[in-house]
């Protein structure tokens, strides 16, 4: 307990070393862009493969669990959406991206912290978390949420995939329309607002992990899996606070 | 010329400086010698403010240190460079990204300037042609270089080594000596180098601290550390074969 009010009070301390103007606005717009590249233009292919897959699956899935005459056919694309919309594009994709994001960011400023990359910064004067976390924070910030509107499409997209090779049951006609039922825009909305809490997230508990390093290489794997898991641990409590707040 | 009164740095009961006072002098290659583990490294990171002293006083040209206020800190800090021991290159730039990164920072040139500067520094380290190579991509000695050039590179009146020549082969050792006290006697900085290296001892000791067990053993020069007369500082020395052929060939020569 002790030991977690003291993560959080220098988690703090870093937020509002971060969370400062820019020392020099050119070097932070050219970081941004680089940042905006490493960390979400190069996470795009593996959002939409996994949004297509999944989108199928669910579809798949769907259909198979409710054969009952009862239920009209459209159902199954309409349940497909509402999943995809509210939770798999923005929950589950950005624990996915907190795996592949937030290892990468604790281990890039883990890397430099042992060897007195960090220190070096300190020395010239320049602030080094500004420096550094800035640009990720607010990079993957601009960035996750369009990540996440493609996996929106793309998932659907899998999921009218599946109604094409499933037949049976399930047919294109009656997909297309379920996933027109009842459109609710706000669900979009509250999906984007929750990725950039995520992103927020994802990047400074990464940063901070790897910031706060102190040894050599294998402390720097350490913070980097210790990132991965804080992340995703916030994300799911952040997912519930946010369904709260937002929905009910 | 930076002094350093009554420095005392514990951790956590383990006193490691223990009344550290010294004067380092401008325009000379000031030396802290010491076996590993003396203290030298915390000894440069109190001075340079990476870590904090328990008690004593900084002075930077009688401006104290300690007790500046961050706008102060910050001008200060632009006044000095830091040669870390292994090398501290940034390895997502290239050399002369690494070099132009605290011109970019502060410097008010325009970017064509920035980069004569840089080039300028790469070429006074004599790094020509590696300009574009990553830090992954060079040798340790070039890597070396280019640290120096980028601590150069806004003209810093104090300059800090950390073992500036540790992993490296005898002879580009004693080029970064030679380069290191080249630079300092030129821009009159002072420079302050942490060292266990004989010859960077007899090359450019100009002003020699030693310390054991987190004390100031002794101060002196290269010229009359040979013949100091304390116990500790002859131990540590002719603990060194070169050292030890070096004062035979001296005795031998005064009795013949
Ligand atoms: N951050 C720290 N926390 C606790 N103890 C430390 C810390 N840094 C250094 N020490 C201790 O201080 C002592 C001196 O270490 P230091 O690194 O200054 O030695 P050194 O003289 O630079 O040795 P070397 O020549 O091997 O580099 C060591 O006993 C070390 O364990
Ligand atoms: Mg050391």
């Amino acid at each position: 307990m002790k030991e977690a009010l003291y993560q959080l009070g220098e988690y703090m301390l870093l937020m509002r070393k971060t969370l400062s103007i820019p020392d020099r606005w050119s070097m932070f717009f050219r970081q941004l862009i680089k940042e905006i590249y490493k960390l979400g233009v190069d996470s795009l292919w593996i959002v939409v493969i996994i949004s297509i897959f999944i989108g199928t699956v669910i579809a798949v899935q769907i259909s198979l669990n409710i054969q009952s005459p009862l239920i009209p056919k459209f159902t199954i694309g309409y349940t497909t959406r509402e999943i995809i919309l509210l939770e798999f594009s923005s929950s589950i994709m950005c624990l996915i991206l907190a795996g592949k994001v937030g290892s990468n960011i604790a281990s890039e400023i883990g890397t430099m912290r042992v060897t007195e990359q960090i220190d070096a910064m300190e020395i010239m004067g320049v602030n080094s978390a500004n420096f550094l976390i800035l640009p990720k924070t607010v990079g993957l910030m601009l960035f996750i949420p369009v990540l996440v509107i493609f996996s929106m499409f793309t998932g659907i997209l899998g999921g009218v995939l599946a109604s094409y090779i499933m037949g049976g049951g399930m047919t294109p006609s009656a997909f297309e329309f379920g996933i027109q039922y009842y459109f609710n825009a706000f669900y979009v909305e509250y999906s984007i607002i929750k990725s950039v809490v995520y992103a927020y997230i994802i990047s400074t508990t990464s940063a901070y992990f790897g910031y706060n390093v102190k040894g050599g290489a294998l402390e720097v794997g350490k913070a980097s899996t210790s990132a991965v898991v804080m992340s995703s641990v916030m994300i799911l409590l952040a997912d519930v606070i946010l369904t709260h707040l937002l929905l009910t | 010329m930076v002094e350093v009164k009554h420095i005392v740095k514990t951790f956590e009961g383990h006193t490691v400086l223990n009344d550290i006072s010294a004067v380092f002098e401008e325009g000379k290659t000031n030396l802290i010698i010491g076996r590993s583990g003396s203290g030298k490294t915390v000894l440069i990171k109190n001075i340079i403010g990476l870590m904090r002293p328990d008690s004593g006083r900084i002075l930077y040209d009688d401006r104290d240190f300690i007790s500046m206020d961050k706008p102060e800190l910050n001008r200060l800090r632009r006044e000095m460079g830091m040669l870390f021991q292994g090398s501290a290159l940034f390895d997502s730039m290239t050399v002369l990204e690494n070099v132009m990164f605290p011109l970019n920072m502060f410097s008010h040139e325009s970017s064509k300037e920035r980069e004569k500067r840089a080039m300028f520094c790469l070429d006074r380290v004599n790094l020509p042609g590696a300009e574009h190579l990553f830090p992954s991509e060079i040798s340790g000695g070039m890597m070396k270089r280019a640290a120096i050039a980028r601590t150069i590179a806004l003209n810093p009146q104090y300059l800090f080594c950390d073992e500036p020549n540790s992993g490296l082969d005898p002879k580009t050792a004693l080029m970064i000596d030679d380069l290191i006290h080249g630079i300092t006697t030129e821009y009159k900085m002072t420079t302050v180098i942490n060292t266990h290296d004989m010859n960077s001892v007899l090359n450019i000791g100009d002003n020699i601290v030693f310390i054991q067990d987190g004390r100031k053993e002794w101060q002196g020069t290269k010229s009359n550390i040979m013949d100091s007369g304390n116990k500790a500082l002859n131990d540590f020395l002719y603990a060194s074969d070169l050292f030890r052929k070096v004062k035979e060939a001296e005795t031998t020569m005064e009795e013949g």
